[in-house]
This record gives C-alpha cells, structure tokens and sequence, in this order.
C-alpha cells in the first residue's frame, strides 16, 4: 500500500495562500476560452482526422469546404467567411462536446461534414437545441431523415436507402440472391443492414444471417468464417472506411472470394485506391458522384487533387456543393439566421459540381440522381484513378425513401 | 495549532466566491466537466490516498450511474433530481456487491480485480440495449430540478452542479475526518497492526469502497446531466486510468489534490487538445511519468512542502 | 454436415483455428508479462504499447529503408529489448525502493508517451504491411482455408515460448536470472552482477513483446491502439495462468485462445467478456492463478 506522504495537515492560512494563487493564475489563463468572434461567417467542419474515415472525409473535407468558400468569393453578405475544423476521433461524445462549445463559445453558424453516423445523431440534436444549422454529409443512418429528423439538419450526401437498397437490388439481379452481412455494430451498420434487406426481399433474394463486429475491428477471421459457413452467395459488408478495407483483405486471405461474391455496401473512390483493382473489380458501387464524371467534375476533381493528393470522395466532394449551397441561401437571405436561411435552402434549386436540380425536402433530405458503378478490371483501367464504368443512373425520387413511408414528424401526411 | 477559524472561513468563503463567480468568465460547460472529474477524482483518492487500495476500475462505477440516471430520465421520465440520486444509490449498490468479493485481496491482485470487474460491466454496457452501444445514450433532457429549477441553461445548471460538487466533497471530508477515516488510515498504514488491534478490516474496506463506489457515480450522474448524453468512454478503462492520473498529480491523501489534479488535466486537453491536437496524450503521460518520479507527493503536497520549507515548520 | 449442439462441425473447428492463432499470440505477450511481473515483481503496463512498437517498426523498416520480413523477426526484438533496458536504466531502477504501485503507474505514462507520439504521428486507421511472399496463400484444411501466414505465425509464437522457457527453467542463465530477481542481496554476495540480471530479465520481457508485433504486422491491422486493446485481455491471461509462472502464461494464452473460439461460436458477443469472467473467478477462488505460487 503506498504510504502516506510524509507531511502533517498544514495550516488554513497556507492553504489559502496556495489556493488562492493558484487558482487566480489558471483562471486568468483560462479566461480566453470564454471570447468569441461574431464578426465573421463561420463554418466549422467536424470530422474525423485520425481515425476509420479520415481517408474518405478527414482534412480532404477541411479542403474541400476552404474550396467551396475561395470559389464563392471569400464573403458574403460583406463579412468574411472563416472555415474552421476539429476532429472527434470518430466519438460521438468528443463530436458532440465539440459542437457544443463551437456554437456556445466560437459563434460557429454552421457545421458540416459530421461523418460517422453516431457524431452526426449526437449533434443534430445539440444544433436543434441551439438553432443552429448542421448539414450532414458524412454519415448514412437514415434515422437523420425519420426518427431523429428536425428542422435544423439536412442529410445532404448518401444514406443507407440510396446506397444499401440500390446495391441490394443490383446484386440480386446479377444472380446474388442469398446473403450474409458482416456488420458494424453501431447505427450506421445497422441501417445500412436494414434498408439493404428491404430491398433485398422485394428483388425475391433472401438473408441468411448475420454477424456483428465492433467498429474499428482488427481482425475479421471469426466474422468471415461465420459468412463462409452460412453458404451464402453473397458477403454484404455493411461498414465502411478501415472496416471495409480489412475486411476484403481479409476475406482474401481466407479464401472468401473463391467461392462467395463481396459486396461492399458503402465502398468510395479512397477504399478503392488503397485496396487496388485487383481486390475489388467487379464490385457494385451505389454513389452520387464520382470525379470522372464531366468536365465539370474532372475540373473540380483535379484542383482537389492539387491540394491534397487525391481524387475527391463522395463526402468531400458533397462538403464542397453543402457549403457553396449555403452560403448562397445566407446570399439570397440577406441574414445568417438559422431559421431564414433554412427556409431558404428548402426553397431553392441546387446546382454545382454535385448536384443538378437538387433539392431539400421537409424532412431535411437532399434528393439527387444516383449512380449504379461496376469497378473496372485491372485490364479496363486506362489511366490512374480511372476505376468505376457506369452502369445506369437512377433518378433521385427513386434512389431515395419517398416521402410517404417516412418516419419523420415534421412531414405532414 | 490550526490557524484561527476566522481564516479557515475567510480562505473557503474566497473560494466559494470564486466559484460562484466563475461560470461568468469561463464556459460553464467545461466548469462543471471539471467539477464532475474533481468530484471523480476525490471518491476514488478516498480508497487510494486514504485507505491505500488502488482499485484500476472505477469507471464501472461513474459509468452505471450514468447510464441508469440518463435512462431513466429520458425513457421513464424521472425527474433530474431523483435520477441522479437512482443512479447514485445503483453506484452504491455496485461498489457494495463489487468490493465484497474484491476486498479479500491485497496489493496487485486487488487491483487486477478491480479491472476486470470493470471490464465485464464494459462489456455489458456494450452489448445492452437501453445504452445504446456504440452510438450512446443520447439526447438526455435536463429538466427541471423539484419542478422549479430549469436546467436546460447552462449557467442555471452549474449553480447545481457546484452545490452537489461542494455536498460530495464535504462528504469526503467528514469521513476522513471521523474516528472511522482514522481507522481507514490505521489500515493503509499497517493493516496487519490493525487487525491486531481487533478490527474487521475487510468491513471496513468494504464500506469505504461503497463511499467511494457512491461519490463516483454521483459524479457520473451528474455528468450525463451536464453533457445530456452517455456513451461507452465513461466505461472505459482509460477513465479509470484518468482519474488515478488526476490523484497523483493532484496529490495522494489530500483532500484538494484529486480537485487540483482534475482540474489541470481537464483545462490542459481542453485547452491543448484544438492546438496540438491528440499530442495532448503525450504530454499528460510525460507529466504522469515526472510525477512519478520526482512529485511523488502531488502538485498540493509539493506546494505544502515547499511551503513548509520556506516559512519554517508549523506546528499542527 | 455433422452439427455437435446444433453447430456444424466446420463451423466450430474454423473457429477453433482461428482462435488458436489468437491464443499464440496471447502466449507470447503474456510470456514477456509474466517473466516481468514474476521476476521483478512490476506490472508493465506498457507492454502492449511495446508490442504495438514492435508491429509499427516492422512497418517502419520496410518502407524507410527497405528492410524486409526476415530481418525485423531478428532485429527488432532486440531493438526493443534495448529499449526496454534503456526504461529499466532510466526510468524504473528509481523506483524499486518505493510501493510498487508506482512501477505501474510509471509504465502506465510510458505506455501514453508511446502510444500519443505514434497516433499523433500516424493517426489510427492502420498501416499497411503485406503477407511476405514465402506465405502467400492458404492451406486447404477442407473445413476452412488456413492462411499460410498464420500457420506460420502459431509455429514461431509456440518456438519462441518453449525456447524462452527452456531458457529459464534449463539454463545457468536462467538459474541466475532467477535467483538474482527471487534473493537479490545473497546472490549478489556470490559476486554476481544483480542490477544486470535485473536489466536483462526486463529487456528479455520486451523484446518477447517486440516479437509478437513483429509478427502480427502482416496480420492484424498496425494501429497505434493495437496494443491498448489487447494489454487488458493479456493481464487477464497472466493473472489466470498465475503471475509467476512462465509455463502458466503459455498454456492459459493458448487456451483462452481456443475458448474465445468456442465462445464465438456458441454465443458471440460473449467472446470479448468471457477472459474477465474467468479471471473473476480465478481470483476470488485461487488467487495465485492456477499454475501459480503467490508471490
């Protein structure tokens, strides 16, 4: 047992001394935390840096949405626009503190980005408290748009019924009609699982089973022997970023693919690079953009790369059409007020580099066309980066939940 | 002797006003985060720095709490008021069932123990339900404290967060200071002579360990209010590690280490943790280590040290 | 297809495998543990993050400098067992005179220096180390493909802690390192040098570390948190096989291994849960573990 320090009570007149100093100087140093900036615009991107998804959002979403604001001019409404990020590690509770202090504290208008499905949740319910607007493009629950909709988020990018029941369908037509997921255990897996079986069932294919793993799991093996055991035709990998890329490494090296078909339910251009054609060729990829697409999108694409070495992914890409978008309502709104500019944002067409004749339904859902994308052969690859050929576009009243089978409150029925 | 009572109130109604003033110059949001950790830090400095046991799970404890108070406020529509006190009086009955079984051994073994207990009820938060896994208990509404107070501002909510904080520390203090913390003392500094002596040492480990197990789970409960949401890093065993950091550096068998200690490691990532981003680890462990080392005695004990040194010895 | 409790018989056997491949690598950190903690009475809380330094300097040479598989196998164990003896030097001799509990708490602030400076530097999503050629591949067991890498890697693991262990219980060399960590004061009066023993026993416990991360390299995904996810589940290995007992570590790592495999087929989300179960119990019943002499 460690022994008691070897010091007898002190005096209450020292201890006052001590207490006193000490706690004048911390406070003196902590008082800055309590300024903020209200002067400038300010958008604040909160992402993951380090962690599962840090390739396909991370710092390629702080460029992108840095982009969006040098490509609107760098003001608006005569006041500067000032980009700020943060990482929360992939936490919901680090995500939401986070935002929490921005909107308090920093006078943050906006947040954007939010990937990974439990932070976006987390903090769509701290910015309704607060009136603040969050655009989520980084995260696929659809639970943004039905149970834990509100007037203050819109989920602007992909989300599990777009990509889960488009791919669902896809695969069972090409012949995959029974399945095994391998899922992630938290709210994104689960979606994705869920909307992925619906549609699933109504193309006349079946599910076998599932296994559940942690998010950011090391090691596959057990999972993957469970999908080899069910017989089932088809492996859906309902997770995304590291978790994906491990798992088809994995699957692999166990002699997966030798018998049964991957289908990597949330898979982008970044995952692609990092595990090479020669893994994944073949595979159905459901996305709403991809860089080769048009001129437009080439050009755009390349000046991402510029800066940060890659082509865009379908988040960062997002991130950039979110912010322009926004800062356009702010434009026609004439205020940066949340309730004005939100008004404003579901009024408008939207029209960039991500989307043509967008718009935001009630429920805070973005609707845009989708694409259906096989990814090449190694043989079909001409250049770098070339990896998606199309296989059919899908308007976006389709790709997305109707209106009428939403859970949401705020949609009048 | 003691310095006369006027300056042991004149020093405490100092710090009270700065309390009290505090939330209007610092964001009250990472005031009460620190008082949480502070009164965190002080339950369980009760069984180390006082009763020499180092129990490497306390997280299980800040945890239940948590959890259960979050739970029933949203989902069963409890009061804030008597959440926190459910999920106190469940903190309680855990460290209850827990220490009965883990204080029958010593030292390491002791310890190794309090890990694992700590780790299967971080898998059982896992896998639950009504915890939400992964994902956590979100969305935790603060209510109005005895149908008056709402809590819902955060400024509102400090004043009863202080108030709670200031109730566990006196808490902490009364025992300490009564003929059962003396006994508790007797035991960390030869438990053998204690036993001698006729005590039932084990109860009264028990006993302290369910103290300790209750003021932690307060702090947990209190948190879930301030934060409005649970998730599994409270379980976690790197908050049990983060408190033991917070004693040590704070000072081991002082009443206001665990405080100092909190303080400074919350205000340090808090405040780093924008700048040099996850180099905020490297450098609390590399304090951890100095501490270790050389400020056995904490930065409290070191300053009284010091102290001591320069003015010449007091008598106590 | 035979089913044993309505499992088919593939199913639990794949399992199985793979939970032997877990349970070598179990072996050997709970090795490196326990040699510390039963020799120098300290818990190293920063053996996992030695492990993971191990798997992320494998990574390191062979993408800065080109050295490949074969080589790091030999030469960065004993990079870390350097490493170790520089800590044991610097950092732990300060503190033999002190409760032991701050021997755990000074590794407990290593393991944070390691595993910040690495994640800061690295981030958590993992890098990347490709099967080296010789292993590519997988060996048809019929009930599952095995990957010839981890074949291998249960054949080296299980080498390595027989060998250690012949070492300590066969050899003078171990004679010493044991006498010298049980009775310091009479073995030094036999002019033996103890502070060196001491030294090595701890260097000897982290380059064991080092080597499980060199092997798991090209296994597991390489991420600064590999090690804090796996330290709590080798305490509890060592602390069920007994702290003191070399033989102990090896057999329990092994066995919880296959365990965990059966868990996973049987009721899957246990399969985390079930180590610390059986150390609960362990501890409340036979405190010294079940191969162990309490210390």
């Amino acid at each position: 047992m460690p022994k008691s320090p070897s010091k007898p009570l002190w005096s209450q007149r020292q201890k006052l001394v001590a207490y006193c100093g000490g706690l004048i100087g911390l406070l003196v140093s902590l008082g800055a935390l309590g300024q903020s900036n209200s002067s400038p615009v300010k958008i604040g991107v909160l992402t993951d840096m380090t962690g599962l998804y840090s390739d396909n959002s991370g710092k390629g979403s702080v460029i992108a949405t840095q982009m969006a604001v040098d490509d609107f001019g760098g003001k608006v409404l005569g006041r500067p626009i000032l980009v700020v990020s943060a990482d929360h590690q992939g936490k919901a509770d680090i995500g939401a503190a986070k935002a929490r202090e921005w909107l308090d504290t920093q006078g943050v208008d906006v947040i954007v980005d939010a990937v990974n499905s439990a932070v976006a949740i987390a903090v769509s319910k701290i910015a309704a408290d607060k009136h603040k607007i969050l655009i989520v493009s980084g995260a696929g629950s659809t639970r943004l748009t039905n149970e834990d909709c509100n007037p203050y988020t819109i989920h602007y990018a992909y989300d599990t019924y777009s990509t889960g029941g488009t791919l669902g369908k896809a695969v069972v037509q090409q012949g995959g009609s029974t399945w095994y997921f391998l899922t992630a255990d938290y709210t994104f897996g689960r979606s994705m699982q869920d909307d992925t079986t619906r549609a699933i069932k109504a193309a006349g294919g079946q599910v076998l089973g599932q296994s559940f793993h942690p998010v950011n799991s090391p090691d596959f093996s057990s999972f993957l022997l469970q999908a080899q055991a069910s017989g089932a035709q088809v492996v859906g990998l309902a997770n995304a970023g590291g978790d994906t890329i491990n798992s088809v490494k994995a699957a692999a090296e166990y002699g997966i693919t030798k018998k049964q078909k991957l289908a990597g339910l949330l898979v982008m251009i970044n995952d692609v690079h990092s595990l090479g054609l020669g893994l994944t060729q073949g595979m159905y990829i459901a996305d709403g953009f991809y860089w080769d697409t048009n001129e437009q999108t080439r050009k755009f694409s390349k000046a991402f790369q510029s800066k940060s070495g890659r082509m865009p992914s379908t988040i960062q890409a997002a991130v950039y059409s979110s912010t322009l978008e926004y800062l356009r309502a702010v434009q026609a709104a004439g205020t940066d007020d949340a309730d004005a500019v939100m008004k404003k944002l579901k009024a408008m067409k939207l029209n960039d580099v991500f989307v043509k004749d967008g718009v935001i339904r009630e429920d805070g859902r973005m609707v845009h066309d989708y694409y259906l994308f096989q990814i090449k052969t190694p043989a079909e690859s001409k250049y770098p980066w070339d990896y998606y050929k199309l296989v059919s576009t899908i308007p976006g009243s389709q790709a997305f939940q109707p209106l009428s089978e939403s859970r949401c409150p705020l949609v009048k029925k | 002797m003691r310095a006369s009572p006027t300056v042991k109130y004149l020093g405490l109604a100092v710090l009270l006003a700065v309390g009290l003033a505090a939330p209007f110059g610092m964001y009250p949001v990472l005031l009460m985060n620190i008082l949480c950790f502070a009164l965190f830090a002080s339950a369980f400095n009760l069984l180390l720095g006082y009763t020499g046991l180092l129990s490497f799970g306390h997280a299980a404890f800040f945890a239940t709490a948590a959890y259960l108070t979050g739970h029933l406020i949203k989902v069963h529509n409890f009061g804030p008021g008597l959440g926190i006190l459910s999920g106190t009086l469940a903190a309680a009955v855990l460290g209850f069932l827990i220490g009965s079984l883990v204080v029958r051994r010593q030292g390491i073994y002791f310890s190794m123990i309090t890990l694992a207990m700590s780790q299967l009820m971080y898998f059982i938060f896992l896998e639950a339900s009504f915890t939400g896994g992964e994902d956590g208990l979100q969305a935790i509404p603060r209510g109005k404290l005895f149908w008056l107070v709402n809590l819902e501002n955060d400024r509102t909510l400090y004043y009863v967060v202080l108030a709670i904080f200031i109730f566990g520390i006196a808490m902490i203090w009364r025992t300490i200071h009564s003929p059962f913390g003396q006994v508790l003392k007797a035991i960390r500094e030869n438990e053998a002579r204690a036993i001698s002596l006729g005590y039932d040492v084990n109860r009264y480990k028990v006993l302290a360990f369910v103290i300790s197990a209750a003021l932690a789970g307060l702090a947990g409960a209190t948190k879930a209010l301030v934060f409005t949401f649970v998730t599994l890093t409270d379980a976690d065993w790197h908050t049990s590690g983060d408190v033991v950091l917070m004693t040590l550096l704070g000072g081991l068998g002082t009443v206001s280490g665990p405080v100092v200690g909190a303080f400074v490691i919350v205000a340090l990532e808090n405040e780093l943790s924008d700048k040099v981003g996850s180099f905020v680890t490297v450098i609390i462990g590399a304090i951890f280590v100095i501490c270790v080392l050389v400020f056995r005695r904490g930065i409290v004990g070191e300053v009284a040290a010091l102290y001591r040194r320069v003015v010449g010895v007091r008598e106590v | 297809m035979n089913t044993i409790f309505g499992v088919p018989i593939t199913a639990l056997l794949g399992q199985l495998v793979v939970g032997l491949v877990n349970g070598c690598f179990y072996a050997v950190l709970s090795l490196g543990l326990s040699i510390i903690f039963g020799m120098l009475g300290l818990v190293n809380f920063a053996h996992g993050a030695f492990y993971m330094v191990g798997a992320v300097l494998t990574w390191f040479a062979l993408t800065q400098f080109g050295i490949g598989y074969w080589w790091c196998l030999l030469l960065v164990p004993m990079v870390l067992a350097a490493l170790g003896a520089a800590v044991e030097r610097g950092f732990l001799r300060w503190l033999y005179r002190v409760d032991p509990i701050y021997g755990l708490l000074l590794t407990f602030g290593l393991a944070l220096i390691m595993e910040g400076v690495l994640r800061y530097r690295y981030g958590v999503g993992g890098l990347p180390y490709s099967i080296p050629d010789t292993f590519q591949g997988a060996f048809n067991l019929g009930f599952m493909y095995l990957p010839k890498y981890r074949a291998w890697a249960v054949l080296a693991a299980l080498t390595v802690c027989i060998a250690t262990w012949l070492v300590i219980e066969k050899t003078p060399l171990g004679a010493y390192l044991r006498a010298a960590t049980e009775n310091p004061t009479l073995v030094r009066a036999f002019g033996i040098n103890v502070p060196a023993m001491i030294t090595i026993t701890f260097a000897v416990g982290v380059g064991l570390a080092g080597f499980a991360g060199v092997l798991a390299a090209p296994a597991t995904q390489i991420s600064p948190l590999m090690g804090s996810n796996l330290i709590i589940v080798v305490f509890a290995v060592v602390v069920i096989g007994g702290m003191s007992s070399i033989l102990g570590s090896i057999v329990t790592g092994v066995g919880l291994g296959l365990i965990e495999g059966l868990t996973k087929v049987f009721y899957p989300q246990a399969s985390s849960t079930v180590v610390f179960f059986i150390m609960a119990i362990v501890l409340l019943i036979r405190p010294a573990g079940l191969f162990g002499r309490e210390r």
